[in-house]
């Protein structure tokens, strides 16, 4: 059974009298342990197309099936419930919630998934060690640097031992230096943990990391190229 | 699942940022539940003393007051032969069935003395009446007896601040006082009353035989004059009979023509102390009600911080959404947001509420009364503030879009 199956997948947004056919058709099967990017100029419908593998959309019409399950069919809760619990999310901004230690960020998911005080303490101290974060677990997130803040939001998403991360721009607002190591980061997670990788980015080196690269264009796939080893 | 623990973590830590707002928001609450507990108290305090006062003069009293006339204006003061009279009373109590104990009142200020001690108080001239119609017991000794009042005995009772101020801890029964410098042999001590709602120590006493006082101690007018005529009524209901008995008889006793006024007046003593009440206990629901509304002013303040918070907070509620939060894991994060507010504003309010009534009765003079009734009502009632005015913003928090709220600048 693949991890994730995204059958002819359309989304349409009404603006006023216009609709807009943001994703027009979409078919995409994607296996454990891959590691993905997504590429497309804006407006290509990538961003749409992650948010709703993302399950923070719903499409229009086709089905989506994450680990056999038809996603489409889920409500706001239970979406959220596998939000939780089967994929992490890393965003260009970070997203971490402010004047709150880094600890706390990683122990967030871990809240709204009911496991104990004391579990989530040592899980989100492991999860910043593997994201090399030992010895700031306490520090608030704006005294961190960018990608400091970055590996957080990775230990975040790990930290519920979710089979799937995604990565909206991760190194979209880090230095060159700093988008390696978090690159690197990724990597390594994919290959010694076998979490599946999918990034969704217009920049081609942060795509060459990748073994598998989907190109998005006017809400549909132009390619889909798998990189021989 | 919901974790309730966390989630009240959460909102501490979200009140706790913003120090200032929600001490503000907070005071809002404080002011609210603190002039209600303030207002009721006062509320309270008046009706209780009234009410402690009718219980202390006993029940179902009516006070028969010589010379003054209620309407014509034309007022025939003591002295004249119309003045009420001891035998008036003992008419009233012959011949008014619905009278059960009549009491004839005459008194006045005189010096009392012990040993080296003595003391200025009230003595009063009555018969044994007196302490069954105001329900009185003796805590030590007899009472005297209408044996007593027809033989103008020099005998007495104390009340029990003139025993604390001329006996100390002696037993004053069968002891000898002086009063006016005349010896007065002490037969019992009267049990403690306390105060009236004037605030007149009603202990601060002497109970001598009505004869003894017209004739040793004060003096009068004329041969048997009284100043007030105590009487009780055997029941409530009887209370009307007994005031057109009296009226009735004294008119035909002080020869009143059909078309003259009374010399004399008869007031319903209970009935206007009722009144009284029932107005003290409208005024405390008057001013709860008026109170309430500061409280009601403080739940809105508590909502538009609420709403502000959470536009503010979209950005973080799109994070906990993605990362898993449901729409209750939401609603009442901001739900116990408000309740904190309101609640820990509703302790403050009740430490607030209950040192202004102290600081009321202490300053103003005015009786108040905390009931822990009024402070349960208005912790639950600031509790329910809280959750009706943040349960609008939460609501709205959790309805957002997890992506336009992740995009939220």
């Amino acid at each position: 059974m693949p991890l994730l199956e995204a059958l002819e997948i359309t989304k349409v947004y009404n603006l006023g009298d216009v609709a807009v056919n943001a994703l027009d058709g979409v078919t995409v099967i994607m296996e454990k342990g891959e590691f993905i990017a997504i590429m497309g100029a804006s407006g290509s419908g990538k961003s749409t197309f992650m948010n709703i593998i993302g399950c923070l959309d719903k499409p229009t019409g086709g089905s989506y099936l994450l680990e056999g399950i038809d996603v489409s069919m889920l409500d706001r809760d239970e979406l959220a419930a596998i939000r939780g619990n089967k994929i992490g999310f890393v965003f260009q901004g970070f997203n971490l919630l402010s004047r709150t230690s880094a600890l706390e960020n990683v122990e967030l998911p871990m809240l709204y998934s009911g496991v104990p005080a004391k579990e989530r303490r040592e899980r989100a101290f492991e999860a910043l060690r593997k994201v090399g974060l030992e010895g700031r677990e306490n520090h608030h997130t704006n005294q961190l640097s960018g990608g400091q803040q970055q590996r957080v939001a990775i230990a975040r998403a790990l930290v519920n031992d979710a089979p799937i991360i995604l990565a909206d721009e991760p190194t979209g607002n880090l230095d060159t230096r700093t988008s390696v190591e978090i690159m690197e980061l990724f990597v390594r997670l994919n290959s010694e943990s076998n979490i599946t990788i999918i990034i969704v980015t217009h920049e081609s080196d942060i795509a060459a990391y990748s073994q598998r690269v989907i190109k998005f264009q006017d809400g549909r796939i132009i390619s889909d190229e798998r990189k021989d080893e | 699942m919901i974790n309730i623990p966390s989630t009240f973590k959460i909102s501490f830590r979200a009140l706790r940022v913003n120090k200032m707002r929600s001490a503000l928001t907070m005071l809002g609450i404080i002011i609210g539940v603190g002039s209600v507990i303030t207002m009721l108290a006062v509320g309270a305090g008046a009706s209780r003393k009234i009410s402690e006062f009718i219980s202390s003069i006993g029940g179902n009293i009516l006070m028969v007051l010589p010379g003054t006339t209620t309407s014509s204006g034309v007022r025939m003061g003591a002295g004249t032969q119309s003045t009420l009279t001891l035998s008036d009373a003992e008419a009233i109590k012959r011949d008014c069935p619905a009278a059960q104990d009549v009491a004839p009142v005459l008194g006045g200020v005189a010096q009392v003395a012990y040993g080296n001690q003595n003391w200025s108080t009230g003595v009063t001239g009555t018969t044994p009446d007196m302490l069954s119609g105001r329900d009185w017991k003796l805590s030590s000794g007899r009472p005297f007896t209408d044996q007593d009042v027809k033989g103008a005995t020099k005998v007495c009772l104390l009340g029990q601040t003139v025993v604390d101020n001329l006996f100390g801890d002696t037993d004053p029964v069968g002891q000898v006082v002086r009063i006016k410098r005349i010896p007065f042999v002490v037969y019992g001590v009267l049990d403690r009353k306390g105060q009236s709602p004037s605030g007149q120590d009603q202990d601060d006493t002497i109970f001598v035989p009505i004869t003894a006082a017209q004739k040793i101690l004060f003096g009068t007018a004329f041969p048997g004059m009284v100043r007030i005529i105590y009487v009780k009524a055997r029941s409530e209901q009887d209370l009307p009979l007994a005031e057109d008995q009296i009226t009735e008889l004294l008119r035909q006793r002080h020869r009143i023509g059909p078309r003259q006024e009374n010399n004399f007046t008869v007031r319903n003593l209970t009935q206007i102390l009722q009144a009284s009440e029932q107005s003290a206990k409208l005024m405390t629901m008057l001013l709860g009600a008026i109170a309430s509304v500061s409280l009601l002013v403080g739940g809105i303040g508590i909502m538009n911080i609420m709403l502000v918070s959470v536009t503010e907070r979209t950005r973080e509620i799109g994070i906990r959404m993605a990362v898993g939060a449901k729409t209750w894991d939401i609603r009442l994060q901001f739900i116990i947001e408000a309740l904190t507010l309101s609640l820990i504003g509703g302790i403050a309010g009740i430490v607030l509420g209950i040192s202004g009534s102290e600081i009321l009765s202490a300053l103003a003079g005015w009786p108040t009364a905390v009931s822990v009734l009024s402070i349960f009502l208005a912790f639950t009632f600031s509790g329910i503030v809280g959750i009706f005015f943040g349960f609008y913003p939460a609501y709205k928090a959790s309805l957002l879009n997890p992506i336009d709220a992740l995009r939220y600048e």
